[in-house]
């Protein structure tokens, strides 16, 4: 009883070979039933999403959120497929139609796929890579070539200068985000998702609290969330890549983008908050599904936060902040942890100094960044202005008067 | 090893699957009404004046040009992470230095003026 998701697996796994099944076929079959479910997840989470996101974007900016279809607004948007759905697909003249199509799809799978590799529970995962971390970020390519096809392939200028700002950010954004990913394989001395969360005795945001940082910041501007959504600035191109789709060709690019950033969220529970670890996970592995997903949630509100809290920055200090500040800040945080691992295991420290210096090490790091920040940064000069009096005095007021 | 890719494989189809399912709904659901203007290509309620695509802007050339020096910097990384303690000092020390030759130019790109936008 303590373990039902792969009681039913191995239910079905008996069933199938009892129907006489080869073992090659039960193994595909039930590699595609395992598909289904993971996919159906995603979609559902999507929905809940949509209405959560929007209920945290109304309490945060003091107003109510959707609260009109159903109790608390939860049918919300179940309406708002209803309604995409019904509505007419246009294909600009002159577009590309082939990649036109493809980019939407695309746009969907990418993320989809990246679900394959991480582990829900100590006996939950979809495959066991050992190149995890490389099958991330490779897949997490897709989603950017979906939005350079889109932008392309669409006819309008708003779509390609909205394609070509995002091509900008997210390969700039890439760098430092995989130099921070190298700290939990270099902790874990593996790639694969499974090794690093079980490597994880203390979770990896307290052995490099500034990876995890740097992780957060560089997926927020993966995913095109503000303050890095200059891709579809309103006020300057319109909506950016997705201007020329319509209907649900539209709400394939708004469900890749809510499950993206669920799927950072995901990654963020995987790689620094110790994935399904907790009490007692290890022996009823449904905790350990139960504790994922409140960490995924984290990561998620983190990020929906971030995004509701800040405005949107320009294109120069995008790419400022990126290649004058994050990459060099990672380069110099993986040549420290690298030296101190080497050092630490060659004096062979017990666990808990390993983590100790670690953590030591990345506060000093931080609070040498704002020192150096501090110098070398110069405060935007802005023009003095003398105060001028809003109202005059009562008795002033009156002297003054020209007496009739 | 093949076999761990074979779940990825049925995903990306399922994947695959599903987005064009999905794409199809919405073309049974929703209405079909051939319009000339509907179809031009929205630019801010005028007739486009041009083709949509343009050159672009030679910035983003830069750019992608980093890109590429770094991210190949960074996949020499990733199997190193993972077997630097076994190789000892020498794996770290070789490191060090490709950082530092990678350094070299990133430093040059930046006084040359690579990073700036204006």
């Amino acid at each position: 009883m303590s373990d039902p998701i792969n009681l039913i697996a191995n239910w079905l796994q008996g069933l199938l070979l009892g129907l006489g099944l080869s073992v090659g076929l039960t193994k595909i079959i039930l590699s595609f039933v395992g598909a289904v479910v993971v996919a159906t997840i995603g979609m559902l989470t999507v929905i809940f999403l949509i209405w959560l996101e929007r209920k945290i974007a109304g309490r945060i900016q003091d107003r109510l959120g959707p609260n009109r279809a159903g109790p608390y607004g939860l049918l919300q948007p179940f309406a708002d497929v209803i309604k995409i759905l019904t509505k007419e697909y246009t294909t600009p003249d002159g577009a590309d139609v082939v990649v036109y199509n493809i980019a939407p799809i695309m746009a969907v799978a990418s993320v989809l796929l990246i679900w394959a590799v991480i582990p829900f529970a100590s006996t939950v995962v979809g495959t066991n890579l050992n190149v995890g971390v490389l099958y991330i970020m490779a897949v997490g390519a897709f989603g950017l070539l979906s939005i350079l096809m889109a932008g392309l392939s669409s006819n309008n200028k708003f779509a390609l200068l909205g394609a070509f700002r995002s091509v900008a950010q997210l390969i700039s954004y890439e760098i430092p985000m995989v130099v921070s990913l190298l700290m939990p394989v270099i902790f874990a001395r593996s790639m694969g998702l499974v090794d690093i969360v079980e490597a994880q005795m203390p979770w990896f945001i307290i052995l490099s609290p500034l990876a995890a940082l740097i992780f957060i910041i560089a997926s927020m501007a993966e995913v095109n969330r503000a303050p890095f959504d200059l891709m579809e600035a309103e006020s300057e191109i319109v909506a950016g890549f997705h201007i020329e789709y319509s209907g649900m060709k539209f709400g394939m690019f708004y469900v890749g983008e809510f499950l993206h950033v669920f799927t950072v969220g995901a990654l963020v529970a995987t790689l620094f908050l110790g994935g399904w670890r907790g009490p007692w996970a290890e022996q009823y592995p449904i905790l350990g599904l139960i504790y994922f997903y409140i960490k995924t949630f984290v990561g998620y509100f983190i990020v929906a936060w971030v995004r509701l809290t800040v405005p949107r920055i320009r294109i120069d200090q995008m790419l400022d902040f990126n290649w004058k500040f994050l990459t060099p800040l990672s380069l110099v945080l993986l040549i420290i942890t690298a030296v101190l691992d080497r050092v630490l295991v060659l004096v062979n420290s017990e666990r808990w100094v390993y983590s100790l210096v670690m953590f030591l090490a990345n506060i000093l790091i931080i609070w040498a960044t704002v020192e150096v920040l501090k110098k070398t940064t110069s405060k935007p000069k802005r023009k003095e202005f003398p105060m001028r009096p809003v109202a005059m005095a009562p008795e002033t007021s009156t002297s003054t008067e020209p007496s009739s | 090893m093949a076999i761990e890719f074979l779940p990825i494989a049925i995903l990306f189809v399922l994947a695959i699957a599903l987005a064009v399912f999905i794409v199809f709904l919405g073309s049974i659901f929703g209405p079909k009404r051939y319009i000339n203007t509907k179809m031009m290509p929205y630019e801010s309620g005028m007739t486009p004046i041009g083709p949509g695509t343009r050159r672009m802007n030679v910035r983003f050339y830069l750019i992608a040009v980093l890109f590429i020096l770094f991210d190949i910097e960074v996949i020499f990384f990733l199997p190193w992470a993972v077997v630097f303690r076994s190789l000892g000092l020498f794996a770290l020390i070789e490191m060090l230095v490709f950082i530092g030759i990678l350094l070299v130019g990133y430093v040059y790109a930046w006084k040359k003026g690579a990073l700036e936008w204006e």
